[in-house]
């Protein structure tokens, strides 16, 4: 996991988007990938079904060009929410220099949540990561839904944000909160840059 | 009076760019050694650039590291009007009492001097005075010392004399920096774009940045609804560089805890972007802070710092941290060696080599050739052990001071003073002594005569050395010289020993002395020095008595082989000796007897040799004559003893183990 190529002058950040099935990582890449100038986007690959599930993964380069002199790019991925993929989940996972946990807001689904996020670690731990020690921000999605269905910010700090790292309302769809998240995993993962590069 | 530092103002929330490094890292440097590092310190800048911010962090953080510091900030016109208030009220001196007690003093805007010669030269007196005191003064500007007009030319280049730092104007992403800092800090947030078109209008100066983000504050409250990167564009009236938003996408479900999203209009990726530079700004650039600060500190230290410089001309931070770390190792050394010359040979350590980390290798042969040049001061003789010493009632109470001192070397009796006449032992003690203090760790135990230590001192001279010299023998840790009394006369001897004694007494080495006779009562001697030895302890060894007459000669004789029979060491410690030495020379004579006959050495053989009955006198006519002639006891005899073969063979006369040659003995006949 390169981060920074002090050499090439790059900087190139691998940034997952993981949560179970239906809470809007692919939405949230879709966002993003609108909002890019042609010029700095690189082709969205997206392997769907016919009804529209992501099966294998979502991929999204984007060019940020010459940063402080540091050619950077940001690579986003989705992983499939279904339980099934989890392999899939794991190949996209390694190398990760960051996670945004897409939630759905939506009570009925906190189980779903919670089982993602004990999926992601245990992924992580099989790369040899502790989720403690990697970049992570939580986003909640769909804070757009009626009151009555969802659960609040707060509430899903307290249910699924043990950790207390940075999180998001969002609503991916309209694009609320879709780039301050982004913005928030990427201050993470730089940062890291700084504190990773020889202090 | 005197303002109190806002606790705003720290270092913490100086947002740090290309245009401030500089004297972010002087004010730090400075806040962290007051009085050594940069002084005074003097920053300038335009208004409203963060000069009065630093001033204060420098506060902050000299309090915040020593409590105990005593920290003054006012701006001058705040000293201008104490001043005058305290001159009305009489109490002028008071004031400069006051101000020239204090640790850091902290002046702002002192460009406000123009045209007050009377504060300019109460300011050049405090600067002097806190300068001479080692006390910080930081002072600010909004220009450099040499142009606020009609200032003494004394006080500019007083004010130069430190370090003369400018703060620029913030770039594109410290103005962003500051914003979201300044927004944190009173708990506004802005939409995406915002505080970057902010940071893009023509604003010079942080106050009007702070304006700005006032004015948008006031506006989004006023509004309640958060305002976009255009609107506020137009409202800070920036030229709009686009037009005026697109219709914002409608939000459908009307949901809570989000706030509405971005019309499509709004530059989301450009706002992303500008946070992502920033971010990636700060972490890549981290390193070159680094060695900035490094190249701060010691140059500040007085060390060549080229090796740090050229690390900034490099791309990466590739092995910078090493590199800093070796360069801190090489100045670490050339400290340790650079002390280490300095108590060698103190001309030398002055040199360029040992601030030059560049040059470590030739500051380590340099240091080498001190070092060799540097032979150690003269060593107490091996000859004279503490266990060969006799002891009796005689010497018990210089021998217990001598324990005494080994156990507290430099602390107990320091100077202690050998008092006694020739011969009695007084040479064999000190060198004891210093046998045993040179066992200690890392002891250097200087034992010579004082003749030894005059002669050299002539030669330092001639030599141009005299420092080295002086060196060599301040960094002894004890002082052992024999025969003081012979500095009397020696002028410059006596003043180099005045000086060495009270360097070495304040260090607590040891100093030991051994003199005929107790030290005021020697001539010649400089009072001065006469006191100080009179002010350690000074005992006296008398004549031998009998039972160290006894010890003496029974250990004579075991060294030699022989085996003493009780009557002979009775006989021997019962004649009258009044020194050691006498007492040696008369059982040599036995003993060199009793080798030329082959015989035993009985107490008959010493009545005979000793009392005049020699069974030699008539095998040698001269000898014989001699002794006739003499016609006194033995012990003034000469003991020359000739064999048959006509050749000398007396241990007394003959040298057996040869010395140096300078220190040759040839003995007089009597």
């Amino acid at each position: 996991m390169s981060l920074v190529n002090f050499t090439a002058r790059e900087i190139a950040c691998k940034i997952v988007y993981y949560g179970p099935g239906r809470s809007g990582k692919t939405t949230n890449l879709h966002y993003v990938y609108d909002r890019v100038p042609d010029s700095r986007r690189g082709q969205m690959v997206s392997l769907a079904t016919q009804t529209d599930r992501t099966l294998f993964f979502d991929f999204l380069p984007i060019d940020l060009g010459q940063i402080s002199g540091f050619s950077t790019r940001f690579q986003l991925y989705t992983v499939p929410g279904q339980v099934y993929y989890n392999a899939t989940r794991r190949l996209v996972l390694q190398g990760a220099d960051g996670v945004v946990f897409v939630a759905d807001s939506q009570a009925q689904q906190l189980d779903e949540n919670l089982e993602s996020l004990q999926n992601l670690q245990s992924n992580l731990l099989e790369h040899g990561v502790d989720v403690r020690s990697l970049p992570l921000v939580m986003q909640y999605n769909k804070q757009d839904l009626p009151r009555e269905l969802i659960l609040a910010p707060a509430d899903l700090d307290d249910a699924l944000n043990f950790r207390g790292v940075p999180s998001f309302g969002a609503d991916a769809l309209h694009g609320a909160g879709v780039f301050e998240t982004l913005k928030g995993i990427s201050e993470l993962v730089l940062k890291r840059l700084a504190a990773g590069s020889p202090a | 009076m005197t303002s109190a530092l806002n606790p705003r103002y720290t270092f913490e929330n100086f947002v740090v760019g290309a245009a401030n490094r500089l004297a972010a890292t002087a004010g730090r440097t400075v806040a962290e050694n007051p009085g050594s590092a940069y002084n005074p310190l003097f920053v300038y800048s335009g208004p409203g650039l963060g000069k009065t911010h630093l001033l204060m962090g420098v506060g902050h953080t000299a309090k915040q590291l020593t409590p105990g510091l005593n920290i003054e900030y006012l701006t001058l016109d705040e000293w201008v009007e104490a001043f005058h208030a305290a001159v009305a009220a009489g109490q002028g001196d008071a004031f400069r009492r006051r101000f020239q007690n204090v640790d850091v003093l902290l002046v702002d805007d002192v460009q406000f001097l123009s045209n007050r010669k009377e504060m300019q030269s109460e300011l050049l007196r405090l600067t002097e005075a806190l300068q001479v005191a080692g006390r910080q003064i930081v002072l600010t500007s909004d220009r450099p010392p040499a142009e606020i007009g009609d200032l003494d030319a004394r006080l500019i280049s007083r004010l130069s004399g430190g370090l003369v730092v400018d703060i620029g104007a913030p770039d594109y992403e410290t103005r962003v920096a500051i914003l979201r800092r300044k927004a944190e800090e009173r708990g506004a947030s802005f939409r995406p774009g915002v505080l970057e078109a902010v940071a893009d209008a023509p604003l010079t100066n942080v106050r009007e940045l702070m304006g700005a983000v006032n004015r948008l504050m006031a506006h989004q409250a006023v509004n309640d609804s958060p305002i976009d990167g255009e609107a506020a564009k137009r409202l800070l009236g920036i030229g709009a560089a686009a037009p005026p938003g697109a219709p914002s996408a409608a939000v459908g479900r009307g949901g809570a805890g989000v706030s509405p999203p971005s019309p499509p209009a709004v530059d989301e990726f450009g706002a992303f972007l500008a946070d992502v530079a920033v971010t990636v700004g700060r972490a890549v650039e981290a390193w070159r802070t680094r060695v900035a600060e490094e190249i701060l500190r010691w140059e500040g230290e007085g060390y060549r710092t080229h090796r740090l410089e050229a690390l900034l001309d490099q791309n990466s931070p590739a092995a910078v941290d090493e590199a800093i770390a070796a360069f801190v190792r090489d100045v670490e050394r050339l400290k340790v060696l650079e002390l280490e010359v300095a108590q060698l040979d103190p001309a030398v350590a002055g040199q360029s080599v040992f601030r030059d980390p560049e040059r470590i290798r030739d500051a380590e042969e340099e240091a080498a050739r001190v070092r060799a040049g540097a032979a150690p001061p003269p060593a107490p003789s091996p000859a004279f052990p503490l266990s060969a010493y006799a002891v009796g009632p005689s010497n018990q109470v210089a021998v217990s001071a001598v324990r005494a001192v080994l156990e507290r070397p430099g602390k107990k009796y320091s100077p202690l003073v050998l008092v006694g006449h020739s011969g009695c032992g007084k040479t064999h003690l000190l060198n004891a002594l210093g046998l045993e203090l040179a066992h200690a760790n890392g002891a250097i135990v200087a034992c010579l005569s004082t003749q030894a230590f005059i002669d050299e001192l002539i030669a330092a001279i001639d030599a141009n050395r005299v420092d080295w010299w002086r060196a060599r023998y301040r960094r002894v840790t004890a002082l052992l010289l024999d025969d003081v009394h012979l500095v009397a006369g020696k002028e410059r001897t006596q003043e180099e020993l005045f000086n060495l004694f009270n360097l070495l007494q304040d260090r607590e080495r040891q100093l030991v002395f051994t003199a005929p006779a107790p030290p005021n009562t020697l001539a010649g001697i400089e009072e001065r020095i006469a006191s100080r030895l009179e002010g350690g302890l000074v005992v006296e060894l008398k004549a031998p008595d009998r039972d160290v007459k006894r010890a003496v000669v029974e250990r004579i004789l075991t060294q030699q082989d022989l085996a003493p029979e009780p009557p002979l060491l009775d006989y021997l410690a019962d004649r009258p000796a009044d020194s050691v030495r006498s007492l040696v020379a008369a059982a040599q004579r036995v003993m060199s007897a009793a080798g030329a006959q082959d015989v035993p050495v009985t107490v008959g053989l010493a009545r005979e040799v000793l009392e005049g009955t020699s069974p030699q006198e008539e095998g040698g006519a001269e000898d014989g004559r001699e002794r006739r002639g003499g016609g006194r006891a033995g012990p003034r005899t000469s003991g020359v003893v000739v064999s048959s073969l006509g050749s000398i063979k007396s241990r007394e006369k003959t040298v057996w183990d040869w010395p140096d040659v300078p220190d040759r003995l040839i003995e007089d006949f009597r």
